[in-house]
């Protein structure tokens, strides 16, 4: 199957592939499979005070599709609030990506993957309130 | 001949509708089926009975396929029970399995970096084998308790298995590049 020119842009020179400390409390880890093809993707944000997204990272073991909507995400969440992040749907990637419909599914697991890092970050923040309550 | 057929494969086969299978009984049922309907039979039939005969092949070997392969036959009993794996749409798995998929994907990458790279691969196979093995013995327990709670630990497992196929397959793939 021919890969459209955008995705071999991608899967040739990925954008922000990388890891970060999933520990550190300002970055949130998505991690996603999709079990019909064993593709993996995990996806990192290190969000600002203010709640915008300064970097992001990741990581993909599937095909090119799935590394294409992985590095295209990168660049997409970067300067966005969580809440803009998250409202980034799988047919945006998909169109961008000019994906054909048995690879929608790729872009699902990039849509999923930001909305588990962005939950992953949000939850390392509840839980920081609640022991700084607790403290107090 | 469609009513032949029955409603499943197992009702195909003449089996008992169940994970654990009898391989010689099915691979015998087989036999028996591709010889009764095999399309060489229906030369001098009508173009609608050959065409028929054509198609039920193309089921039986279908069917085969599906129950001789544990992860299939599980994924199909599931749908008989109405489980809807989702494959596509459905990509929150637990991120502990997660994790380590990636590592074993970090190592088989790295594989020939190593300075025995088969004797890494042999290291990485094992691995894999071993948690396919827990799975399968896993599954074969939940599914002979016959409990409907039991589904969605057995969705669970199955979707794992396919996770550990694929890689086993990609880790045979690099064996042939290295030997």
């Amino acid at each position: 199957m021919a890969y459209s020119d955008k995705v071999l842009d991608h899967y040739e020179n990925p954008r922000n592939v990388g890891s970060m400390d999933k520990d550190d409390s300002s970055v949130g880890t998505g991690m996603v499979g999709a079990p019909a093809c064993g593709d993996v993707m995990r996806l990192q944000i290190k969000v600002s005070k203010d709640g915008v997204i300064e970097d992001a990272k990741f990581k993909t073991y599937g095909c090119g599709s799935a590394i294409a909507s992985s590095s295209l995400v990168t660049e997409w969440v970067k300067g966005k609030t969580l809440e803009q992040a998250q409202q980034i749907k799988n047919s945006q990637i998909a169109e961008e990506l000019a994906l054909p419909p048995v690879k929608i599914h790729c872009s699902v697991l990039a849509e999923d993957a930001i909305r588990a890092a962005v939950e992953d970050y949000q939850s390392k923040q509840s839980e920081k309130d609640d022991s700084s309550s607790s403290a107090a | 001949m469609l009513e032949e057929l029955g409603r499943n494969y197992f009702e195909l086969f003449g089996i008992p509708k169940s994970f654990e299978i009898d391989n010689t009984q099915l691979t015998g049922r087989y036999h028996d089926l591709q010889r009764r309907f095999h399309p060489d039979k229906y030369a001098n039939a009508s173009d609608q009975e050959r065409r028929l005969s054509m198609q039920v092949t193309a089921q039986i070997n279908e069917a085969l396929q599906t129950l001789r392969d544990p992860v299939r036959r599980g994924r199909y009993l599931l749908m008989l029970a109405g489980i809807e794996m989702n494959d596509e749409t459905d990509t929150k798995m637990d991120p502990g399995f997660l994790m380590e998929q990636m590592e074993l994907r970090e190592a088989l990458a790295a594989v020939d970096t190593t300075s025995n790279p088969l004797a890494k691969l042999e290291e990485i196979m094992t691995e894999v084998d071993g948690g396919r093995e827990v799975r399968l013995q896993k599954l074969s327990q939940l599914f002979s308790a016959g409990d409907d709670k039991a589904h969605s630990e057995i969705r669970k497992l199955l979707r794992e298995l396919q996770f550990l196929q694929k890689i086993y397959s990609e880790i045979e793939e690099l064996e042939e590049v290295f030997i």
